[in-house]
């Protein structure tokens, strides 16, 4: 179980990072989602992983498992998916405005958008 | 219990609900509440302030629950300066929203400012590290709307940016708070401070890295050299009154450091040694050299000004990262100096980037710019406070943080970069302003004439056509009355700098004496919980004696 849970959050984040650092929207959108779920599994793991216990009281249950991280989670859940549909407007705002889907571009080059030809050129 | 601590947090939310879901098609009706509200905010902080002024800490717990276990808000010194600070500064950036006509310039302006102002004032007041985060979310997202507010495609490419590096934050926080409930099994500041006290040397791995973690959080926040790279684009494609309120954003993760690297791993802790004394102080020291070489290199304005923040950022944190009363003391005032003077400045760059017609922000010769003697006159005080120059209050921030940087072993170094820093943000600055201001009838040959009616004001529509050039062209007053307040602040910041830093003092040394903190927050009784559902006169009479409990 633990090794289960940890190489999940191995393998999510390491999968994460590698598409956040493709810097194209989609695969960093998708890297970013990938990175919550990951962290979303080591929230709930940083109660303990306890198996069959309930989370809240209950006659005749011996032990417990810890349920803050399960409120944790819900919130860091509800979160993370708000902020994706957040990012995944504004790119696609992005994209439709300047026809290009890299992240890595800077905003303007150094040139002044209100006279045309120059933000043609500086548009690349 | 008094409820007056929640108020700040409160209002803005039901006021952003009632913007968003009655008034959504009436701007004036928005103008109106949206100032009412933000001025409410102001009276209350100043109350806050005045309640806390004494030592006094106050502790406000959420649904009653007693600390460990329920979310608390705790005013104290700080908290109500940064309070303070924040509900100062929003109804003047505020003000110039309305008056330059930005907030007509795309949708739900009012909710989304109304939404970050509850962030910010919830992040400094909670004492919960998971509420903290819920807070950093709720400015973020606002933050996210308001940056991309009026849309173009350059904002919503710096925004697009500016979301992905911030979620990319958001995980990070996640990790060390995950981290230190793993280690501590808590999350409450002051039950942190005491469990993190008591862990053993030898197995403290985990908080170590969770230490770290958050470190990086904050400085991500702070912009802090490594992590500085959202800061530029964003801020100089962020709409005006945005980018002036982004002043205390950094603010925010300044105060984030400063509450948890005093309060949960203060510095004398031995199993947090030499994990963020040792180089933050160097980090800090090459933020203010980059932020300064920006100052110099920049080829548009708006940018200039990003840098600048970079700058004062750097210089900050090389105060906090002495970690003494006094180091902190000094980042205090320096903080509330460097969000008035940065807000001030975005503000007056819009005003340039506006009347300059064709050539807008960039640094290039262009035709004078109409009325320009006022912005002028206010550009050079702004830009005299922000540089660091006497009379006014970056000189005297910047001389209490040489004097605060005596204790730390680096103090050379830090005097080094921190004179030679301001010699090169002078440069920088008188540079762009001559450029903007006095070589101004140099015109390019290249630069159409100044089309005052391509100004995109929205109160512009009633004046005259024909009159292309000339002072006949009426400028809206408010903005300048917006600037002209936050240049006021900056001066009274100097007139009071007794008083001022006689506050922060103290408020530093509370900072460094937390024991009232942790015993206020953990010993406060909150509602009890029984085990026997049938005892019901019984609850009643303890309610009572509950409520009248948490009354002092």
């Amino acid at each position: 179980m633990e090794l289960l849970i940890a190489s999940a959050v191995g393998v999510l984040t390491a999968a994460g990072i590698y598409l956040v650092l493709r810097l194209r929207t989609f695969p960093v959108i998708i890297g970013t989602s990938l990175l919550s779920y990951a962290v979303n599994v080591f929230l709930f793991a940083s109660g303990r992983l306890a198996m069959d216990a309930p989370p809240v009281l209950r006659d005749g249950a011996e032990r417990y498992t810890d349920p803050l991280p399960q409120a944790l989670v819900l919130t860091a859940i509800v979160i993370s998916f708000g902020m994706t549909a957040v990012v995944v407007m504004i790119a696609l705002g992005s994209w439709l405005s300047s026809d290009d889907d890299r992240v890595d571009r800077p905003a303007r080059a150094e040139d002044d958008t209100n006279a045309p030809s120059v933000a043609e050129g500086g548009a690349r | 219990m008094s409820h007056w601590i929640i108020t700040p947090i409160v209002l803005p939310a039901l006021l952003a609900a009632i913007l968003v879901l009655m008034v959504r098609e009436h701007l004036v009706v928005q103008r109106a509440l949206s100032m009412a509200g933000t001025l409410a905010i102001t009276a209350i902080a100043i109350g806050l302030f005045w309640q806390a002024s004494d030592g006094t800490i106050t502790l406000y717990q959420l649904g009653n629950w007693p600390a460990p276990f329920g979310i608390v808000l705790v005013a104290d010194r700080l908290s109500t300066l940064m309070v303070l600070l924040t509900s100062l500064l929003a109804p003047l950036v505020l003000l110039y929203a309305m008056g330059s006509g930005w907030d007509g310039r795309g949708r739900h302006f009012h909710p989304l400012f109304q939404f970050q102002l509850m962030g910010i004032l919830g992040a400094f007041l909670t004492g919960d590290a998971f509420n903290l985060f819920v807070f950093f979310e709720v400015l973020l997202i606002a933050s996210y709307g308001l940056m991309i507010h009026a849309g173009g495609r350059d904002r919503l490419r710096a925004g697009t940016q500016y979301v992905l590096y911030n979620l990319l934050g958001s995980t990070l926080f996640l990790f060390a708070l995950g981290t230190i409930y793993a280690q501590t099994g808590t999350l409450n500041m002051a039950d942190l401070a005491g469990r993190v006290a008591e862990l053993d040397a030898e197995a403290s791995a985990g908080i170590r890295v969770a230490a770290v973690l958050l470190l990086m959080v904050f400085a991500i926040k702070a912009a802090v050299l490594p992590l500085h790279f959202w800061l530029p684009d964003s801020y100089a494609y962020a709409p005006a009154p945005v980018a002036a309120l982004f002043a205390i954003m950094t603010k925010v993760g300044a105060y984030g450091i400063i509450r948890v690297y005093t309060l949960v791993f203060p510095p004398d802790l031995e199993i947090t040694q030499g994990l963020f004394d040792v180089w933050l102080l160097p980090a800090a020291l090459l933020t203010l050299a980059l932020g300064m070489i920006g100052v110099l290199g920049a080829r548009r304005i708006d940018r200039l000004v990003a840098f600048s923040v970079i700058g004062s950022m750097g210089l900050l944190l090389s105060a906090v990262s002495v970690f003494t009363p006094d180091g902190i003391a000094a980042a205090l005032y320096y903080a509330i100096h460097s969000t008035f003077a940065t807000a001030a400045l975005f503000l007056l760059v819009d005003q340039i980037r506006d009347r300059r017609g064709a050539a807008g922000p960039m640094l290039v010769h262009a035709q004078p710019i109409e009325g320009g003697a006022l912005l002028a006159g206010m550009f050079f005080v702004a830009a005299i406070a922000m540089t660091g120059l006497p009379p006014l209050s970056g000189f005297l921030g910047k001389l209490l943080i040489l004097d605060a940087a005596g204790s730390s072993p680096l103090v050379w170094w830090v005097w080094a970069v921190v004179l030679t820093g301001s010699l090169v943000a002078v440069v920088g600055f008188s540079r762009a302003g001559s450029l903007v201001f006095w070589k101004a009838h140099q015109e390019g040959p290249d630069i159409e004439p100044i089309d005052c009616e391509t100004a995109p004001e929205v109160e512009d529509d009633t004046a005259q056509p024909g009159s292309t050039r000339g002072p006949l062209v009426p400028r809206p007053v408010l903005p300048m009355i917006a600037i002209g307040g936050l240049i006021a602040m900056l001066v009274a910041l100097t007139v009071f700098a007794g008083p001022v830093n006689r506050a922060l003092s103290a408020t530093a040394a509370q900072l460094f004496s937390p024991e009232p903190y942790i015993e206020l927050v953990l010993t406060t009784p909150g509602k009890q919980i029984k085990d026997d559902p049938h005892a019901g006169e019984d609850d009643h009479a303890d309610e009572a004696t509950d409520d009248t409990g948490g009354d002092h």
